[in-house]
This record gives structure tokens, C-alpha cells and sequence, in this order.
């Protein structure tokens, strides 16, 4: 490779700089904007990784240990928020789809790049803002990553400036929508219809417009809450005659479909591993393109589920209740297309792969309990215990993470252009897979024994759950912690590996790893389907033809 | 950047010629970009006029006597004032792709002249009531009936957004002139001029719904 990488030129908005510094925070290459989402994220994720760890070592043993019942208040909020705004919802999008989407469309970068670099910047004000706001005045929000009225409006910790951190963190995932969603529309190949399109760009395309039509909802509902503060307009003060519910329906119209915002790009990543790791073609394309849509609109119907036990009327809950269970079978649309792809295949078991058949499992516990939770006679008795924030830990740490990090092993070889050490990467695998299940699996059973969410101090009957709990917490936690060791070791030690490791078909392998500043040399003429092997190895090769244009 | 004028073409088995989208001048996606952020507007205000709603089938009667007490006559010059704007706005855009460069200046000048009336023309409005003691949380409005005091919660709260994105569209317009005096915008690259009277179009849009919601609906 005689080629000069994204890592050795860049455009930058105010022109050149010597700096190397300036060079990446004013880049407007989509790959090098992808880094740095990826770093601040990963730093944001390691602090709420360790908040965790500080509640479950407080919760090992009934009464007080390490932190008083206040701060253990704004620990869970903390954690929610830090997961939740910088982690979770920028994650897959943000980093993966930054690098990725123009890689996989033959695309030369996104359709705005300025706007992507401004996307960042937003995203780093509002995580610095998030960060001042625990060292100010009352100390971070206690309320809970929901800032539920009229609670919000009435304590004295720092609500305001942790929902304007909220809101600009939106802001910025709102103009990374609207850059994917016209990249996608206006930047795919030549002849790439929207039926040959890998399955992650339509994973990103579904969450692109819940990112653009939910995500100002619940910026409007967060400046209500900083207008309730300041001015007291009363919209949520029962006092003058507002309502509190109306608070959380306008939360949920946006958090809901955040849900699937987070999940629906980690589908996406799974469509992708799947086929490449059984070589060949994926089971049902277009119905998991569909399936993808499908979620994105049935998601935006179904967030009355939260409020289930907040006073609704009947007829509302049961139609709530029939769509929550009614969005499960696009869910389940998908899941048995991956097993029908892996089914009889020859598998390759390499790390993504491993990653991806964990996530099968642990996934399906989170959904199948969610199915549960949408049981209106049987939710009355788990609603706000152990047993929900099992489930939701399930979908979000066991779904969409598990997915965040199959992605980082997939993708690894073409971000840096080197292979970390299999071995390693796999036993990291089994630490966080095996800790995560001891950590989760106890509170379904505290959960449905009664143990509330978000308590400071429990029964003596839970102790023992809760210190299994805690030991699994401890796993997990080492094992992330030695997954990134392996994966930055090898960014220094790792072997090189050519443009496709991993024998995959889709454009992002057809190219130098890491990527050229522009991408394509020649933009390639798409008139296949993106996953097409024969006889078990990709149907064609284009590193040439691209590299060439011949 | 070296993007020189001549688009990359590429071709398919039977030779047919395909031209590949320059990402950096693609005025379709400029536009296309601008209308998924005026949908996002969209839902911002849309969520404001759910709780307007919700509040005012809860509080039918009370939101009809609040109503009554505002001016008319003010919110129906605005309303004017508005309508006339986006005229001179979309006339402007006419005259830059005719190349009458002085004559679309002219234009967005006197749109910037007319928000600047509908601001002060709300400034004497908000006056009025903030002069009788009632903006949100005074001793005045708290005493009255929950509907009134939701109903001028939601005036402050949707006129007072609604007045922000007047600001911000001043702030658009003198950055456009700017540009073209600078010749970035011109006869042929003019979708900056274009996307802005899009969001000035909305910006009227809104307060052709704000006004009757707020004044009209105490005049039956």
C-alpha cells in the first residue's frame, strides 16, 4: 500500500494547520469525526461504568457503606444520564455510522461534513456542561435520567444545567440525523437502489428520522421543565392547575422511540456480521430492511407502556399494551432471519461473530421480559422494581452494547488497519458475557420479589441477590476494562491485515484499511446485492476496480 | 481541496454514463437537508400546540375568558406585518436569480425592517399584560383561575419562542446579506437565500396557527 490514510491527510474547516491537534478536532473527514465521538464517548463510559460499580458496592450489604442515601441519588442519575444522552444514543450512530455509512454507499464523505464537525463540538459542549454541572452549587440531579415533574421542578440540585446538557446533546444527534438521512438519500452510488443497500445503512436510515421527528419533542419538554423552574408557567405544577403525567407522556413520545434509536443501528451491525462470518447471503433482505422501518414507525405508538401505572384510562392502556406486544414481531422478524442465515451454514466463530451469538441470547432474555412488562396484570406488580431495571440492562447493556462492541471487534481491522489478538479478544468475550449474565439475572428474581428500583437500602431477604449482583458487576466491569486493553494494545502491536480480514462483501472491505481521505479512488458501479458469496467466498472483487477504475 | 468543476462519471456494463453526486455542491441535498430541519421545527412546535390542546379541552371555558382580554387589533396588524414579510422575502429570491443584486438586498432589508416591527409591536403587547401584573408566576395571574393561568403560561411560553426564532431569522438575514456581498450567494448559488425564506415561510407558518389559538378563540 502506497496510499496515504485518513491518519496522514485530512481537510479541516478553517483550512490547513500545522497543529496535529487542530488537525483532528477540525477535521471535517467523516472517519476522523468518528474518532473523536469515539473517544470523548468511551471516556464518558469508562466514568458511568465506575459510578455503577460504586452503587453495587455500596448495595452489597444492607445499610450505609461507602456513599451517603443522597449521593447514592444523584450516582443513579449520573450513571442514566451519562449512559443514556453520551453513550447509548450517540454510540452506533455517531461513531460507526460516521465512519461507515459514506464507506458502505461509496460515498466520498457525508453530505455535510461542516455540519458533522459541529455535531461533535455540540456533543462535547453538552458532555462538559453535564461535567460542570456535579461540581456546582447542589451537585448533579437527583431525579433520575427521566427529570420526572413535579419532582425536577422542586429539588434544589443542578436540574437546570443537566437538562441543558440534555437538550444540547440533542441537538447535536438531530443535525447527525438530518446528515444521514440526505447523505442516504443523495450520496449512494450509482445504481445502488435502496434495495441493495447494506442492512446497517438501513438501520441508520431508521434511526436518522426518529433522531429528526422525536428528538425535538423532548427538547421542547426539556425547556418546559427550565421555563417551570425559572419563571414558574405552570404547565406541569398541579398547584396551578398543570399536569405532572403530561410531563412523562412528553418524555416518553421522545424516550421511547430513543429505545429503538439506540437498538435499531446495533440490528443493523448484527445484519452485517451475520452474513459475512456465514458466508453468504443474508436470510430475508428485505424483510429486515422493512422490519427496520417498521420498528421506527410502531415505536413512535407505543410509549404509553411507562405510564401504565401512572393513572390512564383503560381504553388507553389496552391499546398501548397491544402495540407494545405488536412491535415485538418486526423484533422477532429479524431474529429468525439471523438464525435462519446461520442455520446450516458453515460459521467462522471469529470474535464479532461470538459477540453477535452472545447478544442472540442475552438479547432475547431483554426482549421476551419486555413482552412481559407490556402484560397490563402483571406489570401492576414489577412496575419500578429490580425486575425492570433487569430488562432494561438486558436490551440496552446485553442488546444494544454487546452489539456496540461486535461492532468494534468487525470493524476494528478497517479503523486502524491492523488485527488485535483473537485469542485475548474472545476470552474478554466470556469475562463480560459471563459477569453480565450473574450481574442481571439475580434481579429478576429480586425484581419480582419486590425489590424496588433506585433504593439506597434494601430488606435483609435481598442480600444475597444483591451480592451476587454486586460479584457479577465486578466481572463485567474487569472484563470491559480488558477488552479495551486488547483492542489499544493492538493498536501499537497488532498484526497488519489487507483491505478484507474477514472475507466480507459490502464496499467498506473493498477498499485500503484504514481508508483513504476520500474513500473511492473511482466510485464503483453498484448493480449487486450487498451480500452475494459463491460458493462461500465473496462473488467479487473490487479493490482493483476501485483503486484502478478500470 | 482540490474539487475541480468536472463531476466523476462512471459507467455501468452496458456503457450507460452515470454522473456521481459532488457531496460538496449538491443543491438538491442542500434543500432536501433544510426541509428535515424544518420537520424537526415542525415537531418542536407541534409538541407546544399538543399541550395547547390538551390544556384547552381541560379548560375550554377559562381559556376563552383569558383569551377575550388579549389585543386583537395588535396581534392582527402582526399577523399582517408577518404576511407581508414573507413577500418581500420570497420577492427577494426572484430578483437574486434575475441578477438584480441591489433590488434583493432592498427586499431583505425591508423584511428585516418588518420583523423588527412584529418585535416591537409584541414587546408593546407583552407590556400591556406584564403592566397589569400578569406574567407567569405573579400574584396577580396565581390568583385566578387554573385555565387562565395555564392559558398565558402557553402565550408567554409559544409567543416567546415563536418571538426567538423571529431574532434568529434577523440574525439569518443579515448573514445572507453579508454573503452576497461577499458574492458567495449569486445568481447561480442561491440556496443559502432559498433555505432561509423556507424557514421565514415557517416562522409565518407557526403564527398563522398562534394567532387564532391565542386571539380569536375568545371571539366567538
Amino acid at each position: 500500500m502506497n496510499n496515504k490514510s485518513f491518519y496522514d491527510e485530512t481537510h479541516t474547516v478553517f483550512g490547513h494547520h500545522e497543529n496535529k491537534l487542530f488537525q483532528w478536532i477540525f477535521s471535517i473527514d467523516h472517519k476522523r469525526i468518528a474518532i473523536l465521538y469515539m473517544i470523548v464517548m468511551f471516556a464518558f463510559f469508562v466514568v458511568a461504568l465506575l459510578v455503577a460499580l460504586t452503587m453495587r458496592i455500596e448495595l452489597f450489604y444492607t445499610g450505609e457503606q461507602i456513599i451517603d442515601p443522597d449521593t447514592y441519588n444523584q450516582a443513579f442519575t449520573l450513571h442514566g444520564v451519562i449512559m443514556v444522552f453520551l453513550f447509548i444514543i450517540p454510540g452506533i450512530p455517531a461513531v460507526f455510522g460516521n465512519f461507515l455509512l459514506p464507506l458502505l454507499i461509496g460515498a466520498k464523505d457525508v453530505s455535510f461534513p461542516r455540519l458533522n464537525l459541529f455535531s461533535w463540538w455540540l456533543f462535547l459542549f453538552g458532555a462538559l456542561l453535564a461535567i460542570i454541572s456535579l461540581f456546582v452549587g447542589e451537585g448533579f440531579a437527583d431525579t433520575g435520567w427521566t427529570f420526572y415533574a413535579p419532582y425536577s421542578v422542586n429539588t434544589n440540585t443542578n436540574v437546570i444545567l443537566a437538562l441543558s446538557a440534555a437538550y444540547i446533546l440533542g441537538m447535536a444527534s438531530i443535525l447527525t440525523g438530518i446528515n444521514f438521512v440526505t447523505t442516504i438519500h443523495r450520496l449512494r452510488a450509482p445504481g445502488m437502489g435502496f434495495f441493495k443497500m447494506p442492512l446497517f445503512v438501513w438501520g441508520l436510515y431508521s434511526t436518522a428520522w426518529i433522531q429528526v421527528l422525536a428528538t425535538p419533542v423532548i427538547g421542547i419538554t426539556l425547556i418546559l421543565v427550565i421555563l417551570e423552574k425559572t419563571l414558574g408557567i405552570g404547565i406541569f405544577d398541579p398547584a396551578k392547575g398543570g399536569d405532572p403525567i403530561l410531563y412523562e407522556h412528553l418524555f416518553w413520545i421522545y424516550s421511547h422511540p430513543a429505545v429503538y434509536l439506540m437498538i435499531l443501528p446495533a440490528f443493523g451491525v448484527v445484519s452485517e456480521i451475520v452474513p459475512t462470518f456465514c458466508r453468504r447471503t443474508i436470510f430475508g433482505y428485505r424483510s429486515i430492511a422493512i422490519s427496520s422501518a417498521m420498528i421506527s414507525i410502531v415505536g413512535y405508538l407505543v410509549w404509553g407502556h411507562h405510564l401504565f401505572s401512572s393513572g390512564m384510562s383503560e381504553w388507553a392502556k389496552v391499546v398501548f399494551s397491544f402495540l407494545t406486544f405488536f412491535v415485538a414481531i418486526p423484533t422477532g422478524i429479524k431474529f429468525f432471519d439471523w438464525i435462519a442465515t446461520m442455520y446450516k451454514g458453515s460459521i467462522v466463530m471469529k470474535t464479532p461473530m461470538l459477540w453477535v451469538v452472545g447478544t442472540i441470547v442475552t438479547f432475547a432474555i431483554g426482549g421476551l421480559t419486555g413482552i412481559v412488562l407490556a402484560t397490563l396484570g402483571i406489570t401492576t406488580h414489577l412496575h419500578d422494581t429490580y425486575y425492570v431495571v433487569a430488562h432494561f440492562h438486558y436490551a440496552m447493556f446485553g442488546g444494544v452494547v454487546f452489539m456496540l462492541f461486535a461492532a468494534m471487534h468487525y470493524w476494528y481491522p478497517k479503523f486502524i488497519g491492523k488485527m488485535y489478538d483473537e485469542t485475548q479478544a474472545k476470552v474478554a468475550f466470556w469475562l463480560i458475557f459471563i459477569g453480565f449474565n450473574i450481574l442481571w439475572m439475580p434481579m429478576f428474581i429480586a425484581g419480582a420479589l419486590g425489590m424496588p428500583r433506585r433504593y439506597f437500602d434494601y430488606l435483609p431477604q435481598f442480600e444475597i441477590y444483591h451480592q451476587i449482583a454486586s460479584i457479577g458487576g465486578f466481572i463485567t466491569v474487569g472484563g470491559v476494562f480488558y477488552m479495551l486493553y486488547v483492542l489499544i494494545k493492538a493498536v501499537k502491536n497488532g498484526t497488519k491485515c489487507g483491505p478484507n480480514p474477514w472475507n466480507a462483501t459490502t464496499l467498506e472491505w473493498q477498499i485500503d484499511s484504514p481508508p483513504l481521505l476520500e474513500n473511492f479512488k473511482h466510485t464503483p458501479y453498484v448493480d449487486f446485492e450487498p451480500y452475494d458469496y459463491k460458493n462461500g467466498v465473496p462473488a467479487r472483487n473490487l479493490y482493483e476496480k476501485i483503486d484502478k477504475g478500470v | 481541496m482540490d474539487h475541480n468543476n468536472t463531476p466523476e462519471i462512471i459507467y455501468d456494463k452496458n456503457g450507460k454514463a452515470y454522473e456521481v453526486v459532488d457531496f460538496n455542491n449538491d443543491y438538491t441535498g442542500d434543500k432536501l437537508g433544510f426541509w428535515f430541519f424544518l420537520f424537526t421545527e415542525l415537531m418542536l412546535f407541534g409538541a407546544m400546540f399538543l399541550v395547547f390542546a390538551f390544556y384547552f379541552y381541560r379548560f375550554s371555558a377559562d381559556f376563552v375568558e383569558a383569551s377575550s382580554t388579549l389585543n386583537i387589533l395588535l396581534g392582527g396588524i402582526n399577523t399582517f406585518v408577518l404576511l407581508i414579510s414573507t413577500y418581500f422575502m420570497g420577492m427577494s429570491l426572484l430578483d437574486l436569480k434575475n441578477k438584480k443584486i441591489s433590488q434583493a438586498k432592498l427586499k431583505i432589508y425591508i423584511t428585516i425592517g418588518l420583523s423588527i416591527i412584529f418585535l416591537v409591536i409584541k414587546y408593546f403587547e407583552w407590556m400591556i399584560e406584564i403592566n397589569h401584573g400578569i406574567y407567569p408566576d405573579s400574584s396577580v395571574l396565581n390568583a385566578k383561575e387554573h385555565g387562565q393561568i395555564l392559558f398565558f403560561g402557553l402565550y408567554f411560553t409559544m409567543t416567546g419562542l415563536h418571538g426567538v426564532h423571529i431574532i434568529v431569522g434577523i440574525a439569518l438575514m443579515l448573514w445572507v446579506i453579508y454573503l452576497i456581498n461577499k458574492k458567495t450567494i449569486n445568481n447561480k448559488k442561491y440556496v443559502v437565500l432559498e433555505n432561509v425564506a423556507l424557514y421565514w415561510d415557517l416562522v409565518h407558518l407557526v403564527w398563522v396557527f398562534l394567532f387564532p389559538l391565542f386571539y380569536i378563540i375568545g371571539r366567538g
